[in-house]
Formats: structure tokens, sequence, C-alpha cells
């Protein structure tokens, strides 16, 4: 009954992944308008958007459900690789901008004339890639090993990354970094001699989103497997006996720490060209507080949850936003205090909690315990 | 001190202070190799505090500690001091609750530890027989696949010693084993300890004298940080000042 459960689960899986990556797109392109089952342009793009969302939520849970470390502060890495892709979309706008001059509109308005050295490279597509892991994995890098090292943990851990994420994002306010101020970057025109406004960017767009997203998800599980990923557990677990085995705990912690920054920032970077704009806003620290109610609500310490709990509740966001605009943060608070109340699991543990009270309350279809575990070992065990 | 002798373990004029509490006071306690040794002491007399300051866990304001021939141990790690040879099991069982009992084995396995080593290495055939004998030794062969969170309290203390078996250390620190346990399992215990004794040196924590017994040739009493006494059970057991601080409250207890 078990094995049975677990390969329909896997089943559900593959479906749902089949149909996101290629059953939506294949509907936005082929329908025609008017019909029921069309997928609109805008859909797409929205879609597309949770599931960057559900990157940076798999980035959150890898911290907090597989190593118990809380970040509070992952829509940083999120914005930053971002921010490294936008810098490309900038320079990609040409002398299309308001002031048709060579340089982004914002720095024409501060007065330059010249493009500042360090803009220079992301004309490269390439490069600015390359910036997407590499500015993100050394702020996590540089941040991680003094955290780690002063052996910072818990709600100080917590507290830290949160603090992080709110001094990066007033730094960023500021027009003197060059990097758009308040405003950030917007009016994106062209991704790779692609013009962004058509629909098929778009659609690929959402499509490269899907398979990164699978790929971050068959990654992150073969992780969890290795013998990396036990230490990694054991640390949440149990750190003291991980230290006292020989482990380096803090290199562990560092590594995945590191890790997760790079797995956000690719969420953010795929996040800008669809939604079109990215400012310091996306840093703040309320942002990522959402990113982990996405996970509470999912399910932590599984990898399908964050997934689930990104798409789910950003579609009652976007649900709410339209029908009761002023809303939408109490329903977000009473959520999470509900789920945290009652579905400690989140919504990938409601069918055991559920079999849990059918067991409670139907006590003849209640198999003892005892004799099913043996047989379980022996199952295994040949 | 005086002609030097190799002794495995050897604190000298160690002090520890939290806070104004004077855990540890001019500590001075050596160890021979292979030695089987139990250390009593009323609560806050510095047992664990000792332990922690072998360990790593904490470090001494002065003295000395050292492991083997000159290696100071005051300025390593916990994990540093753990591949040096050194296992601790806690006075609670700390097992990695979600993994299973298999897991919680191979983590203890002697190895390189390295992240890159965990990303890619995989369970050879010689460490899959390994934890089939150690869990053979701990009685728990038969819940390799169990849940290490679903054991018994004294299956859990017992898959912890299981782990510090299976890292193969020089020196076992091994704080309460028997608390919690019934009565069978603490004899059980007992005669684990002293079949390892020889092979490894071992210090074990302990309140319950019965158990002390049952293992101990030679006793450390700590008193208030320091050692009061140090000799066999028996002499222990008649030693006035010993009575006084400790075993007098402790055999009406008993009785």
């Amino acid at each position: 009954m078990f094995a049975q459960s677990k390969t329909s689960a896997k089943l559900a899986v593959t479906v749902l992944a089949v149909t996101v990556l290629l059953g939506l797109p294949a509907l936005n392109a082929w329908m025609p308008a008017g019909s029921f089952l069309r997928v609109s342009d805008f859909s797409i793009n929205l879609y597309g958007k949770y599931l960057c969302y559900a990157i940076l939520a798999i980035s959150v849970d890898l911290l907090w459900g597989y190593t118990g470390l809380l970040s509070l502060g992952q829509a940083l890495f999120f914005t930053l690789g971002g921010y490294m892709m936008g810098m490309h979309l900038m320079r990609m706008i040409g002398s299309l901008g308001q002031y048709h001059q060579p340089i982004p509109d914002f720095l024409v308005f501060l007065g330059w004339h010249n493009l500042p050295s360090f803009w220079r490279p992301f004309s490269s597509f390439w490069f600015a890639l390359q910036m997407v892991f590499i500015v993100p994995g050394l702020v996590a890098l540089v941040f991680g090993h003094f955290a780690f090292r002063s052996r910072i943990r818990g709600v100080y851990f917590s507290i830290l990354t949160q603090a992080l994420t709110y001094a990066a994002c007033l730094l960023f306010f500021r027009n003197s970094l060059l990097m758009g101020g308040n405003n950030g970057f917007t009016d994106f025109k062209f991704l790779l001699g692609q013009d962004l406004r058509a629909p098929a960017t778009q659609r690929w767009l959402y499509v490269a989103t899907a398979l990164t997203l699978i790929g971050t998800y068959w990654a992150c599980r073969w992780l969890s497997r290795t013998k990396f990923g036990l230490v990694q557990q054991a640390v949440r677990d149990r750190e003291d006996r991980v230290l006292f085995s020989g482990y380096a705990a803090s290199h562990y912690k560092l590594f995945v720490f590191v890790l997760c920054a790079v797995i956000a920032a690719v969420g953010g970077m795929l996040y800008v060209p669809q939604v079109g704009i990215i400012n310091p806003s996306e840093m703040a620290p309320d942002k990522s507080l959402e990113a982990v109610v996405w996970v509470a609500v999912g399910g932590r310490g599984t990898l399908i949850g964050p997934v689930i709990g990104a798409i789910g509740v950003n579609a009652l966001k976007s649900w709410t936003t339209r029908a009761f605009p002023d809303m939408w943060l109490l329903i977000l608070g009473t959520l999470f205090v509900l789920v945290t109340l009652f579905m400690p699991k989140g919504i990938v543990g409601l069918p055991g909690q559920f079999l849990a009270l059918r067991n409670r309350y139907a006590p003849r279809f209640k198999v003892p315990p005892a004799a099913t575990e043996p047989a379980q070992e022996l199952a295994k065990t040949k | 001190m005086s002609a030097r002798k190799e002794f495995i373990l050897m604190l000298e004029g160690v002090n520890k202070t939290f806070d104004g509490f004077k855990a540890i006071s001019e500590l001075n306690f050596y160890m021979d190799a292979g030695e089987l040794r139990v250390i009593i002491g009323p609560n806050g007399a510095g047992k664990s505090t000792m332990l922690d300051l072998i360990t790593g866990r904490t470090r001494p304001d002065t003295g000395k500690v050292e492991f083997g021939k000159d290696t100071d141990l005051t300025r390593l790690t916990e994990y540093q001091i753990n591949r040096l040879g050194i296992g601790r099991k806690f006075q609670t069982p700390s097992v990695y609750v979600e993994h299973t009992v298999f897991e919680n084995m191979l983590l203890s396995l002697p190895g390189t530890r390295s992240v890159w080593e965990a990303l890619f290495s995989r369970v050879t055939p010689a460490q899959r027989e390994r934890i089939g004998e150690v869990l053979k030794i701990v009685g728990l062969n038969d819940r390799a696949q169990t849940r290490a969170g679903a054991l018994a309290h004294g299956q859990k203390q017992w898959l912890e010693l299981g782990m510090l078996l299976a890292q193969d250390p020089k020196l076992l620190l091994v704080d309460e084993p028997a608390a919690g346990m019934t009565d069978e399992e603490t004899v059980k215990t007992g005669e684990l300890l002293l079949s390892l004794a020889g092979k490894h040196s071992i210090i074990v924590i302990e309140h319950d004298m019965t158990f002390v017994r049952q293992i101990a040739s030679k006793v450390t009493v700590l008193h208030q940080g320091s050692v009061l006494f140090e000799g066999t059970v028996d002499e222990v057991q008649n030693d006035d000042r010993v009575i006084e601080v400790y075993l007098g409250r402790k055999k009406k207890d008993n009785h």
C-alpha cells in the first residue's frame, strides 16, 4: 500500500510537470482566441511569474526545511539575479529609450553622457548570465562565511538575513549606486534579438522557466538523497552530533547557503524579462517573508511542497487583489497563522492528516503497527 | 610534573569559570591508554564541563588539555578533535531522528568528511557489512530501516553507542549511558563497555552506583570542579570525605 501511494505521487508529479511544461504553452500557441481551452498571453505571463516564485520557494525550503536555516533574506538573491539580467536588458534597449541616447534613460537623467565602466560588459548576454551566478553567490559566500564561522544560529541567523536584505534594499534605493534608484529598471525591449513584447518570446520564456524549475527540482531531489543530503538534514536535526562525528557543519551550511542563493538568483533572472520591471522593493523584507509563507503553506521539508505553495498562494493573491484589493495582507497573515496551527506539514501533509483522522475515528480500519512493521523491515532488507 | 609517562589524556591545572561560577578549579586528571575510568560526583561537580573541555565545546580559561603525545586540544574545534579519535556520547540520546538507523550509522563510519566527498560517495559493500556488524553488537540489526525517532529510549541510547563504535575512536567519552534504561539494559550496557576497554580508552560519567560497581576498576570523584579522590569502588565508598560530599546522601537514597 505504501509503495503504491508513492508511485501514484510520482505519477501525479510527472503529469503536473508535463502539463505545466508543454500543455499550457501549447494551448496558448495553437488554440484559437475565444476558445474555451485557450490560455491567454496574459495568463502565460502570469504563470511564468508563479514558476519563478516556485524556484525561489525551493531555495527557501532547501535552507529551512532541509538544513534548519530559516533565511528571511532569500528575496535579496532573487532580486540580485534579476538586476544582473536587468542590466543586460537595459543595454539591449539601445537608443530606443525616451531620451534616444545610447545609455539607459536613468543615467541620462542623472547627467551621465557615457556608460559607467562597470556597466560595459553587461552588453554581453553571456557575461550577464555569469554575473547572475557570481554576484549573488559571492554575497552569500562572504555573508555565510562570517555568519557560520561565528556560529550564528536559529532566530539570530533569521534576523541577520533580514537585516542584510533590508540594508541592500536601502542601498539600491540610492541613485548614486547607478542602478536605477527607486525606479529600478524597466521598459525592456529585446532579449537575444527577440522582441520581449511578442507573445512567442514570452511563451519561450515560460518554457525556459518551467524547464529550469523541473531541473532545479530534480537536482535538489538528487542532492537530498546523497550523503551530503543526509549530513544536511542531520545538521537540521542534531547539529551537535554532526560536529562530534567529525563533520565541519559550517562548511556544509555554507555550501547550501551559496547554492540556494544561486537557485534564487536564477529564478530572479527569469522573472525580470517576464514581468518587465525590477526595482529595490523586490528585496524589501516582506518579500522574503512572503516566500517563507509559500513554503509553510505548501509543506516544508518536501520539494513539491514549496512549488505547490508558491503557485497556490500567488494564484490566490492574484485573485484576491482583484476581488478584494485591500484584504490581501490580512488574508496572507490569517493563512499563515492557520497553516502553522492546523497544518504543520502544509498542503502536502494533508492526506496524512486525513488518514490519521480516519484511523482515529474509524478504529476498525486501523492496522496494528506492530503487525506491519516487521513485514516492512523484511521487505526492505530483501 | 615529573618524569613524563605516556598518558592518552591529560588535564593539568585547568580552570573554567562561567559568569562567576567556578565550574572547574585547578583540575588535574591523567588517564592511561586502554583504561576504563568512571567519573562520579554530585550535581554541579563539573563532570559534563570536563567532557566539554576535552571535546572542544568550551575552552579552559587556563591550563593544559592534551591528548596522546603533545596534542593540545584547547586550540581545536569539536570536529577536529573528533577526527583525532575522540568520540562522545551525550547524556540525552542524540541521534538523527529523521534518518533510519542505517543512515545514522552510515554518517558515523570513519572516512573523509569533506563536502565534495559527501556529494559523490556511494555506500560500499564493506560499509554495509561493517554497519551490520556494529548493529549486531548493539542489538539493533533487525531495525536497520527503522526511523531512529521511532525507537524506544533505550534503543536510541544503544544506537548512539553504536554510532560511536562505528567511528572506532581511541578515546570514548560516555555521559550517563544508563540513564533511562531498564535494569537489564543497564547490565548489557555495562558488558558492552567492559568488552570495549583495552582496545579503546573509555571515560564514563555515571550516577548509578550498581552500574559503577559493575564496570569500574578505577573511579575518580569530582567535587567543586577538582578531583576529590581516586581509587577503586571499595576505596571510594569507604572514604570519609567522599561519603560526606556525595555517597552519604546517595547511600541513604539507595536504601
